[in-house]
């Protein structure tokens, strides 16, 4: 086994625990363990991954409605992430944002979201306050190739550059826009030359080699801490479930998951780390480490409280808080 | 005490802010320029461009900015020109900011203000005249603050800017350049305290932002002794000091420049007859537009505002 391998393992292992939570979120949603909706981010963990391994811990993100693997590759504990699944007290949020909402600002995961694109001026905001208190911490702003049909896209883009703030716009192309697909609601030659007629520049990369986004994200991430001027990753990948837990996708092509899945993250980043001598007992027991991590966290789920009736009254506002009626 | 327009209340209590808290900034289009009415003049070259940010013609992203500005701490003034232009930022607003709390289960705060000058203002028509505060009410987790004078707005800026909610100012636009005596410290508004403007036993008058001048000389000229109650807050709001009035009046008018179709006077009526019963009120009217949008044409305009005259003849039928 020649050279060091600790950050190809550690890469291995954020997918695989991004992998695992959304298998075991899965299933306890089909059995009916929790209700609302659950969007799988399943063949798309190699982004979130090698992005958040080239942030620091004061640096920022903002997610989108996919949004548990974004928190898991920034350090959010996964317990209370579990939790937040089934709405229970012990919930990141307490059980009152469930999996659209998850957020864990403790690690700078500044929320998911249920508005495709509402990211986007959050990010640039979150950047423009930092700049203003002097911090050279970076926001990495994840949304998906729908986002990129919507305003708040263009504005954003625009207001980062315009202002000089350290952004880096991470588009996770999953190829769908809910249960079509972007290339047939889109013109033009795409999200990245989008954002070079902003002035914003970047690469458009094979999203699902860990090792390919981790070198551009960290010359990106690196980039913009130094400039302070955003940029952008085009990450190319595939939406291996439907839009949400129950779109059985219908509407997808014929051997076109079949083609994904020869190109699943995993297999290549294990592939290419037992290339290079690593013992294949080594990902295994990765493996077996992160099934028994998420089984715990959701039997400690599972037991775990509701939150207390009165905690639908908390934090709404301190001036005028509700009251039952 | 010194005379001053709105327009310098309202630059002079952003200044004291800013001064005080380092992390206070406002971003809007053409805030550098003093805004669009002058409220912020002189705080571009006191404070510069960092902190008086001038943005594009982009307002889901002026209030998108502002709300993630305010999750890593820092706290901006948001202005929107009128509030005609929170309608593209309404997901920002409504989705977004007044929800961050919540659904993150506390972790966040939105601390921030959006200015919001509204109402009818000689010949805007209907893209620029909006009076739509009460839209907002129905959203929790904001505040919604209408002063009615340049003490309570210089007051509701204070407040907005210190609370850790987010704060929604509704400016009142007809009155920029009305002069009033400004008392020379102005200690921050208590949302949800009316004021009285005007005391009498024989009718209750509740009334906010941009009305209330109309009110004033209407009940004047009427004749009749009322209570003309300043609501200056609609969430929250001071029921309470409703529900005296009509206890002892008996009689209760309402009068809003917007419409009276879903308007906030419904909500202050219904609550007003829970708290004290149908039986002692012996006459209710509501005042304000019809369910159109505001009109061009002067005299078109003239027949949807509030004037003295329509208010003295309201309540002279209120006390008939």
């Amino acid at each position: 086994m020649a050279g060091n391998h600790d950050r190809g393992l550690a890469l291995y292992r954020t997918m695989r625990r991004i992998r695992v939570f959304e298998e075991v979120a899965l299933e306890a949603y089909r059995n009916g363990e929790f209700p609302g909706f659950l969007h799988s981010s399943i063949g798309q963990e190699a982004i979130p991954s090698g992005v958040c391994a080239n942030l620091r811990a004061d640096d920022r993100l903002t997610s989108t409605h996919r949004g548990h693997g974004h928190g898991l590759a920034k350090g959010a504990a996964v317990d209370p992430m579990m939790a937040e699944l089934y709405g229970r007290a012990s919930g990141a949020c307490g059980g009152k944002g469930g999996s659209m909402h998850i957020a864990d600002f403790s690690v700078g995961m500044l929320g998911a979201n249920g508005i495709v694109s509402g990211g986007l001026p959050i990010a640039v905001g979150a950047a423009q306050g930092l700049k203003l208190i002097g911090s050279d911490a970076v926001v990495a702003c994840f949304f998906g190739d729908g986002a990129t049909n919507r305003g708040p896209f263009l504005e954003a883009l625009n207001w980062a550059a315009l202002y000089g703030l350290r952004v880096l716009f991470v588009c996770e192309d999953n190829t769908f826009s809910a249960f079509t697909y972007t290339a047939g609601t889109t013109a033009g030659a795409g999200p990245l030359a989008r954002a070079r007629s902003c002035g914003i520049d970047g690469v458009s990369i094979d999203g699902n080699d860990v090792a390919v986004v981790d070198e551009a994200a960290r010359t990106l991430v690196d980039q913009v801490r130094a400039t302070g001027q955003p940029a952008f990753l085009h990450a190319r990948t595939y939406r291996w479930f439907g839009h949400t837990a129950t779109d059985m996708a219908a509407y997808r092509r014929p051997g076109e998951l079949e083609a994904a899945k020869a190109r699943d993250p995993l297999i290549v980043q294990a592939q290419r780390l037992a290339s290079e001598g690593v013992d294949p007992a080594t990902i295994a027991a990765i493996d077996a480490d992160v099934d028994a991590e998420m089984a715990r966290a959701r039997d400690r789920a599972r037991a775990a409280p509701f939150p207390a009736v009165e905690a639908a009254l908390a934090d709404v506002q301190d001036a005028g808080a509700p009251t039952w009626l | 005490m010194a005379l001053m327009s709105f327009a310098e209340a309202s630059a002079r209590a952003m200044a004291e802010e800013m001064r005080r808290d380092p992390t206070v900034w406002v971003l809007g289009e053409d805030v550098r320029h003093g805004g669009v009415f002058g409220q912020y003049k002189g705080l571009m070259a006191e404070f510069g461009g960092t902190r008086v940010v001038d943005t594009p013609i982009a307002e889901a992203t002026i209030m998108g900015a502002g709300l993630g500005a305010a999750l890593v701490g820092t706290r901006p003034v948001i202005e929107m020109r009128i509030a005609d232009f929170v309608l593209p930022a309404m997901d920002e607003l409504v989705n977004q900011i007044a929800k961050a709390r919540y659904m993150f289960g506390g972790q966040a705060r939105a601390a921030l203000v959006v200015r919001m000058p509204h109402g009818l203002l000689k010949g805007s028509a209907a893209q620029h005249s909006q009076t739509i505060e009460n839209w907002f009410v129905n959203v929790p987790g904001l505040v919604v603050l209408t002063p009615a004078t340049a003490t309570d707005l210089a007051a509701a800026i204070a407040f907005a800017i210190r609370a850790d909610d987010p704060v929604l100012i509704f400016d009142p636009k007809s009155h920029w350049k009305t002069v009033e005596d400004v008392p020379d410290a102005v200690a921050p508004l208590v949302p949800g305290k009316a004021v009285l403007r005007r005391a009498g036993m024989a009718a209750t008058v509740v009334t906010w932002s941009q009305a209330l001048p109309a009110v004033l000389a209407g009940v004047e000229a009427s004749g009749i002794a009322a209570d003309v109650i300043d609501l200056v807050s609609l969430w929250p709001w001071d029921r309470a000091a409703v529900a005296a009035s009509v206890r002892k009046t008996g009689r209760l008018m309402v009068v809003q420049e917007g419409g009276i179709d879903g308007g906030f006077g419904n909500d202050v009526i219904a609550a007003t007859l829970e708290d004290i019963g149908p039986a002692a009120l012996k006459a209710v009217r509501r005042l304000g537009a019809p369910r159109i949008p505001v009109p061009f044409s002067p005299p078109l305009e003239a027949a949807i505002t509030l004037t003295p005259e329509r208010v003295r003849d309201a309540l002279r039928q209120l006390c008939a």
